[in-house]
């Protein structure tokens, strides 16, 4: 081999191994890309839903009460066969068979969209008002698009009659897309199109409120301690590699010591924000501590230096210049910390937050779920609707994530001071 | 209660700031001294004094309230006649009692129960009582104690600042005691296990079927029982399966998390750094649910379509989808601390190199690799451990039964998949099978403090050789 071969073989092994690096590189943009695409162009749809247009009679011989009666008695009637008698006029159906299919279009809770229509009027007795009540969850996915229809009907949900009645509707203008109120107001539920992700909103505000309450102070306490305060002796060692190992130990430990110490021996409530919250500020503390001792450590000894030269104690340069300087550090590393503390999951189903909670929880000792748990149960149903339940409600806690991180970046641009 | 009693304590402390500021004013003029502080710092003394040690108090009274009330009632439940056979029926009647309490039963109530739930309400009321005169006696004592330090003129700033440096103290020692609480925790509920379970069964057995040993009480099994509970909880399977993903993992995240975190530290313009590297942190700022999500109805369903169309039967949950996603969450783990770690090996030792004639590359390859090697197997060991603790992908896209096999495309089962598949839903406490969870956790903790006992010790040694 000459020596102008051998130059040209290093250079393309030089050329080469660029392309390595530039290619893994690519490799992970792309799957950034595909992985955020796959989300959004699944989950998008949830945010609207199938709405079909009726005509509501409330025909006085099947309803017991009067106009302008007290809210109370509106909400203990019954509107059953209103409702069914609305629901069947929406399509002629010859028998009994054909009458549930039919009926099967709507939600199950038209009889609470036709109550709740009324009492907003409260004097629509003997009167006929058109309304749009929710479709079913094969319905909403039909018409979004996200249902095959060219298969054979054994295999289908939906039976080749509804078909029938979703084509004549969809003639006659009568379906629509509204925003979903649902998804954003209503807590858990076994149908895909009442499934909303309200309970999960409160639980996930709760527990993360907890979190912040317990974890932030002591996070801030504890690194002001270790990195001004403590003598270098064994225990100052013995503390840091204690928090260099919890920062490490996997989130699921965490879940175990939360069922063992808060669950069987203090006996706190199951399933709720108050125990997340708990257990998320334990396994957050020493991911806060790490990024606040980084930020207390990059404040000057001058500083420190000046106060004391003019008299000030410890404490007081500490707490009156140190800390204040070291606090956008400090708080963007808590942000940062309580952001991966939102999308964690694995303790919380440990605690029993995988429980079906259809209610809202009001305080943080109800039972209660949180988004990554919300996603976790939904994608294990089978039902269609949840796919893009799942897809959105990612979408809600990616941009809750991204929110966060976006605030932990500008809090450090904007306010720290650069030393050098 | 215990909120208005916390309310009531900080209101009172923080109206003894004023207090103690205005008093000791006074004192000084009064006496014509000079004081050793600053008026406030007598406050701040007083705010202090008078809550800390309440607080405190009650914290301590309302951890062990619970358990002592308990053990009463239900000892004098049985006193009374209740026949219960284990901590779980006694559990349950405690629950009863407490619910009859409450007005939120619903049951039949006999006799006993009714005079069971009589003396909890009593022993309730005598606990909440003895809590209030005690707290009471707490406050005075200590607020009395304070105003005389107060009095003769103490070194209030210096006092103040003791008290808060132990404050500090106390709150940098909550990571041992959580530290403590885990190996507790893991420790109690395990030896449990291994007095049933012999530990050599447990780490040699082949066959993990816990879903057979739900014996209701371990002490009385019969022969034949105790054989197929011997055999049921084999962990070779579980860590052949979390090795055998996190391998995977390691074959997609190493070369790729290896290769950027060189080009971003050698190559890349100082323009490609800014944007790319943010952008595959975000990888590593992903939910794992949201992985998880992805491979098990993505990917997954993807790799079964690929295998069927070229006549390979794929398994929708194969380790194959999980390892490859759980791969990808940890590239940047590599690619952010090889970078690190390969910007600081000295300029020299790149300039030495180029000196002789070498190309960037060769000096990469020949001389900043292998001087940053420690480093480097630093943060893949670090990023292995991540591996193997983690759950929700595993959980959501690897499979359920544990089975033996080096096939990527069957599925495989890990330790952290079988702790959320024994710990959710109806759970027996005292139970094999959940007790057998906080084994694996117990090993999995084990595991992942001796790979970032190492991978740490590693990074450190290789800083200290540079700096």
């Amino acid at each position: 081999m000459t020596k102008e071969q051998r130059l040209k073989k290093r250079h393309a092994a030089e050329k080469r191994f660029r392309l390595y690096g530039l290619t893994s590189i690519l490799v992970a943009l792309v799957f950034v890309l595909i992985l955020v695409n796959n989300i959004f162009s699944k989950g998008s749809s949830a945010f609207m839903k199938t709405v079909i247009n009726v005509e509501v009679f409330f025909d006085p011989e099947l309803i017991e009460i009067e106009n302008g009666a007290p809210e109370e008695n509106i909400r203990e009637s019954d509107f059953y066969d209103i409702t069914i008698e609305t629901l069947l006029k929406a399509y002629p159906a010859k028998n009994l068979d054909e009458e549930n299919e039919l009926i099967d279009l709507f939600t199950t809770d038209a009889e609470i969209e036709i109550k709740k229509a009324f009492l907003e009027n409260n004097n629509l007795i003997g009167k006929k008002i058109n309304l749009e009540i929710t479709a079913s969850d094969d319905i909403d996915q039909l018409h979004k698009g996200n249902y095959p229809r060219n298969l054979p009907e054994d295999r289908r949900r939906i039976s080749n009659f509804q078909l029938k009645i979703y084509d004549n509707l969809l003639k006659n203008n009568k379906i629509n897309k509204n925003f979903n109120n649902y998804f954003f107001n209503n807590g858990d539920s076994r149908d895909p199109e009442l499934a909303g992700i309200g309970g999960a909103l409160v639980g996930s505000f709760y527990s993360i409120i907890i979190c912040l309450l317990l974890a932030f102070p002591v996070a801030v306490l504890a690194s002001i301690y270790l990195e001004e305060f403590a003598p270098k002796n064994k225990i100052t060692d013995f503390i840091e590699i204690n928090i260099n190992n919890l920062a490490a130990v996997p989130s699921i430990v965490y879940g175990l010591l939360a069922l063992q110490i808060l669950l069987a021996t203090i006996q706190l409530p199951r399933s709720t924000p108050l125990v997340a919250g708990i257990t998320l500020a334990l396994m957050t503390l020493p991911r806060i501590i790490i990024p606040c001792r980084a930020s207390l450590k990059a404040v000057p000894p001058s500083i420190r230096e000046g106060a004391l030269a003019v008299g000030a104690s410890k404490f007081q340069s500490v707490f009156h210049h140190v800390v204040p300087l070291s606090l956008p550090g400090t708080l963007s590393g808590t942000i940062i910390g309580l952001a991966q503390a939102l999308g964690e999951t694995a303790p919380l189903i440990l605690i029993g937050m995988v429980a079906f909670v259809v209610d809202i929880p009001s305080t943080p000792i109800d039972p209660s779920s949180s988004l990554p748990v919300q996603v976790y149960l939904w994608s294990e149903s089978a039902e269609r609707g949840f796919v893009e339940k799942t897809s959105a409600t990612i979408m809600m806690l990616l941009s809750f994530l991204i929110v966060m991180n976006f605030i932990a970046v500008y809090l450090r641009q904007k306010f720290e001071k650069r030393w050098n | 209660m215990n909120f208005v009693l916390i309310f009531l304590i900080v209101i009172f402390s923080s109206s003894l700031f004023f207090y103690g500021k205005s008093k000791t004013k006074s004192i000084s003029i009064e006496r014509n001294i000079k004081l050793n502080a600053l008026p406030k710092f007598y406050g701040y003394y007083l705010v202090l004094w008078s809550s800390i040690p309440a607080l405190v108090f009650l914290l301590v009274w309302s951890l062990f309230e619970p358990v002592i009330i308990k053990s009463i009632i239900i000892e004098t439940a049985a006193n009374q006649g209740a026949i219960f056979n284990d901590k779980n029926e006694a559990n349950l009647i405690y629950e009863k009692i407490k619910a009859i309490h409450l007005g939120t039963y619903f049951g039949d109530i006999d006799t006993i129960l009714k005079e069971s739930a009589i003396s909890y309400s009593k022993f309730l009321n005598i606990f909440t009582n003895s809590k209030i005169v005690l707290i009471f006696v707490t406050i005075i004592a200590s607020v009395i104690f304070s105003l005389k330090k107060i009095k003769n003129n103490n070194k209030a700033r210096e006092d103040v600042e003791k008290i808060l440096k132990g404050l500090l103290f106390v709150s940098s020692l909550i990571a041992i005691l959580t530290t403590l609480g885990i190996i507790f925790s893991l420790l109690f509920e395990s030896i449990k296990f291994f007095s049933v379970i012999n530990i050599f069964d447990y780490l040699f057995g082949t066959n993990w079927s816990p879903q057979r040993a739900f014996i209701r009480d371990a002490s009385a099994i019969t022969a034949a029982e105790y054989d197929e509970l011997r055999d049921a909880f084999g962990f070779v399977p579980l860590i052949a399966g979390t090795s055998f993903i996190a391998f995977i993992a390691m074959f997609v995240a190493v070369p790729i998390g290896l290769f950027s975190g060189i080009y971003m530290a050698e190559y890349a313009s100082s323009k490609i750094r800014r944007i790319s590297k943010p952008i595959i942190e975000i990888l590593a700022g992903i939910p794992t649910v949201v992985y998880g999500f992805f491979a098990a109805l993505t990917v997954g369903p993807f790799f079964r379509q690929i295998g069927e169309s070229i006549g390979l039967t794929v398994s929708s949950e194969s380790a194959l989808a999980a390892g490859l996603i759980m791969g990808i969450m940890i590239i940047p783990y590599i690619s952010s601390l090889s970078d690190d770690v390969i910007n600081s090996v000295p300029q020299s030792l790149r300039d030495g190199s180029y000196a002789v004639g070498a190309t960037k590359s060769e000096t990469i390859k020949q001389v900043v690799i292998p001087a940053a090697l420690p480093g480097i197997i630093g943060s893949v060991l670090l990023a292995v451990s991540r591996a193997i603790g983690e759950t929700m992908i595993v959980v959501m896209a690897a499979g359920l039964a544990a089975n033996l096999t080096i096939n990527p495309l069957e599925s495989t089962t890990t330790i952290t998949t079988q702790i959320v598949m024994i710990l959710v839903g109806d759970q027996e406490f005292d139970s094999p099978k959940t007790q057998s969870a906080f084994a694996l956790g117990l090993t999995l903790f084990v595991a992942t403090l001796i790979l970032n006992y190492i991978a740490q010790r590693a990074v450190k040694k290789y800083r200290e050789k540079y700096d």
